[in-house]
């Protein structure tokens, strides 16, 4: 017992109890989550695979610690980082996942710093970011290296352990040079010549050609999963976009089967997993209601086949995902729940 | 079979270490002090003088008004001083202390038998207020004024509220176990004040033993049913209990009496049918004392006044103990003023260790929309935004568009927050300012 009377013990407000959930430990999760990913796509990619995913990841994390650090010194006084809470990594493993293996490094880099100012920062770090920072980054990559960003590099290369691909390593600034030995996407096909690519080769092992993170989207259910059990990823998200890719490309399917391809084709192909499983899920930038959830996963699903089938591009996801980003904010206020003893819902 | 419950509400762990723990009764401290002010409503009047002797059970201070209750003698002794003390909130207020004397052998006077059969509604009313009692669940609004709403309301359900969802008390259960005779007398009591045709003993599934003991000793009067709900906290606010038990809600800013209910504590309920029989005042009352800072916990008659620093010496205060809290760790209030005492309103003494308050002494980052407190707020409010919302001072928004005053501080939502953001404590800020704008 301590003098005057009182006792050496904290004061504090209640609540006295906590969770113990942390941002910390949340995000750290989703590092986890993403590493079998990532593995895999190095196993699919090679060295390629290394290179891309490791600049973008650095690039996030020296911008994050840069800027982080000039903020923390100007707000608090003392230069203090933010990479402790894990979401720069983040960031930059999910942008590597989303290039294609054969972009030149110094994009990757470039995109990397995008996502942190523009799709981070910008908006005041973590926690105000409206749209998922990663895919900011890569509709603002498509848009300035429009080539590079569509050139897909076959997968499974003997080589791909022992060599680089070519392109990767263009230096700074000069246009890459094509080696003659890419190929188009399946959704590419899809889209201009009506060939559907059989759907259980690519459950389990992704498709041929494709951006990084385009693997086994089983794998990336079970990734997925994992978090969802540790109530880390709101699998209502997920759900509500398959659902919804399902319907809406089923009936298309139904109308003109020569032409719309079978749902799991749509379900399967792309950067469709990985973006329903850890990138429309992103916290930050998905509504926090109930009813808000559903509507967001179902906009997303939505969106994504009309792109897919009528849009200008042979995939979607990015815009699909960042376009319901944007109404987020009106869904949560739209679908408010009811509050407890008050007849009607306001606003 | 599925219990009962709201929807959304948290679990944290129960940790109810006392639960089998019986009740005893507490030693005398060297000096008991008596706030004038042991409720909601106006502090009773002094009726003694420094030096006066008084016997245990005496009156010592009268109420001043219908919101008001007398308070009485927890030990036969003399009065030491009429003064000030700090309370539980750390603010000077009213008090009476009194000295015991260490040879008495404190039997209780000042009885007068009442024949409660014969009383009508009325007379039972200003009864539970002569006996100074109030609601001894933790909110302590004066118990009479709430078993007489007003006139124009008809009461049809008494819930009687033995929940006790906050983690480590059990002094309710342990009531209910010790004394479930004097619970169901309470009951009739209080069906005969309010007018309701039934009664509702609520408990949650963690307590069955209880709730089967109860069930047998009200099987005579049909009037009186038990109801097991789940466990989970914070079950035991009233609002909650309507829900669960009736599907009803209790209206924005009204009272259980708008929709017919009457909720009273389940302690409070037995205290009435212990102590109105025989016309004694409120001395005393059951406590739990807990957590992993006090080396000998337990369930505790402790005469009202008891200074804080007595319970914890008693307790064997440990050197683990990092917080103390009067009441539960989810709403409870933190001490540290060693002469705090004991009022009617405190159910436990929960003396946190460091391990225990670990988990919630994390880093404090924006809040990243993770909906966790959204989903777990009873009343469906969305914590996340009131938060972004009182960050930037946006006070009658929060009024006005996100119900800020439908939140009633049961501590869900900062007790899931990943971002350890002190939400609750924001939300009592912005209530505060919002109401002293309001009052000029
Ligand atoms: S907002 Fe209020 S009522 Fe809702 S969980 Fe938080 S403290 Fe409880
Ligand atoms: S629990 Fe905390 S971090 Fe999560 S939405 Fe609520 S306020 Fe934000």
């Amino acid at each position: 017992m301590a003098d005057n009377n009182y006792l050496d013990v904290e004061l504090h407000t209640s609540p006295h109890f906590s969770k113990g959930q942390s941002v910390e430990n949340i995000m750290l999760n989703v590092v986890w989550a993403l590493i079998p990913i990532v593995l895999f796509s190095i196993f699919k990619y090679g060295l390629s695979a290394i290179a891309v995913i490791g600049t973008t990841t650095f690039s996030c994390l020296v911008t994050e610690f840069i800027i982080s650090r000039r903020i923390a010194r100007k707000e608090l006084g003392e230069a203090e980082s933010s990479l402790g809470d894990y979401s720069a990594i983040i960031t930059g493993i999910l942008l590597g996942l989303t290039l294609p293996a054969a972009l030149p490094l110094w994009m990757a880099f470039v995109g990397g710093v995008i996502a942190i100012v523009v799709g981070k920062w910008t908006f005041g770090g973590l926690g105000q970011n409206p749209f998922n920072p990663a895919l900011v980054s890569r509709i603002i990559l498509q848009a300035a290296f429009p080539v590079p960003m569509t050139t897909w590099y076959p997968a499974w290369q003997s080589s791909r352990f022992t060599e680089f691909i070519s392109s990767t390593l263009t230096t700074p600034f000069m246009a890459p040079v094509t080696d003659g030995v890419t190929g188009a996407t399946v959704l590419a096909v899809m889209k201009f010549d009506h060939i559907f690519l059989d759907s259980m080769d690519v459950m389990l092992l992704g498709e041929p050609h494709g951006s990084l993170g385009e693997i086994s989207p089983l794998l990336i259910l079970i990734c997925g999963g994992y978090l969802a059990v540790r109530k880390m990823l709101d699998w209502r998200i997920p759900l509500a976009i398959f659902t919804a890719m399902i319907l809406l490309s089923l009936s298309f399917h139904l109308l003109d089967e020569a032409r719309f391809p079978p749902a799991s084709f749509m379900l399967l192909t792309g950067g469709l997993m990985l973006g329903a499983v850890f990138m429309a899920t992103d916290m930050v930038s998905s509504p926090v209601t109930p009813w808000g959830v559903w509507i967001y996963g179902g906009l997303i699903g939505f969106l994504v086949v009309i792109i897919r089938l009528f849009g200008g591009l042979p995939e979607g996801v990015a815009y699909a995902i960042v376009l319901a980003n944007s109404v987020v904010p009106i869904l949560n206020q739209l679908t408010k729940p009811r509050v407890y003893g008050i007849k009607t819902v306001s606003g | 079979m599925r219990l009962r419950t709201f929807s959304h509400g948290v679990h944290p762990a129960e940790a109810k270490i006392t639960s089998d723990a019986k009740i005893r009764r507490f030693p005398f401290a060297n000096e008991l002090t008596v706030l004038l002010s042991q409720h909601i409503g106006r502090p009773a009047k002094a009726i003694v003088f420094k030096g006066q002797e008084v016997v245990r059970g005496e009156r010592i201070a009268e109420a001043d008004g219908r919101m008001s209750i007398p308070l009485f003698a927890p030990a036969t002794g003399v009065v030491s001083e009429v003064g000030e003390t700090i309370n539980a909130d750390g603010v000077m207020t009213p008090s009476i202390t009194i000295k015991p004397f260490p040879a008495s052998e404190q039997i209780v006077h000042h009885k007068k038998a009442l024949d409660v059969d014969k009383l009508t509604p009325d007379e039972l009313v200003s009864a539970i207020q002569n006996i100074g009692m109030v609601g001894l669940g933790g909110a302590a609004f004066t118990a009479h004024v709430k078993f007489s709403p007003p006139k124009d309301k008809t009461i049809e359900t008494f819930i009687v509220n033995g929940c006790e969802c906050e983690p480590y008390l059990t002094a309710d259960h342990r009531v209910m176990l010790e004394h479930p005779e004097d619970v169901i007398s309470g009951i009739k009591i209080i069906l005969k004040i309010t007018g309701a045709d039934r009664a509702i003993i609520a408990t949650e599934s963690n307590k069955q033993d209880a709730a089967d003991l109860l069930a047998e000793a009200a099987k005579d009067d049909e009037r009186i049913s038990v109801e097991v709900l789940k466990t989970k906290y914070p079950q035991g606010a009233e609002k909650l209990l309507t829900r669960a038990l009736l599907g009803k809600d209790v209206p924005s800013g009204g009272l259980p009496a708008d929709i017919g209910v009457v909720v009273s504590n389940v302690t409070t309920v037995a205290e009435i049918g212990a102590l109105l029989p025989m016309g004694c005042g409120i001395i005393e009352r059951v406590i739990t004392i807990s957590g992993q800072g006090v080396s000998k916990p337990g369930n505790f008659r402790v005469p009202i006044g008891t200074p804080l620093e007595f319970v914890l010496e008693k307790a064997g205060l440990n050197d683990q103990a990092r917080q103390v809290i009067f009441g539960g760790p989810m709403m409870g209030k933190s001490v540290s003023y060693l002469g705090t005492p004991i009022t009617e309103g405190v159910t436990s003494i929960v003396v946190l260790s460091e391990s225990e308050l670990a988990a919630g002494t994390g880093k404090i980052h924006a809040c990243i929309q993770c909906a966790e407190c959204v989903s777990s707020c009873p009343i469906h409010l969305n914590p996340s935004k009131l938060g972004r919302l009182a960050r930037k001072s946006r006070f009658d928004e929060m009024v006005e568009e996100y119900n800020l005053f439908d939140c009633f501080e049961c501590g869900s939502c900062s007790y899931v927050c990943p971002s350890h953001i002190p939400l609750v404590q924001m939300f009592r800020i912005a209530k505060k300012v919002v109401r002293s704008k309001a009052s000029g």
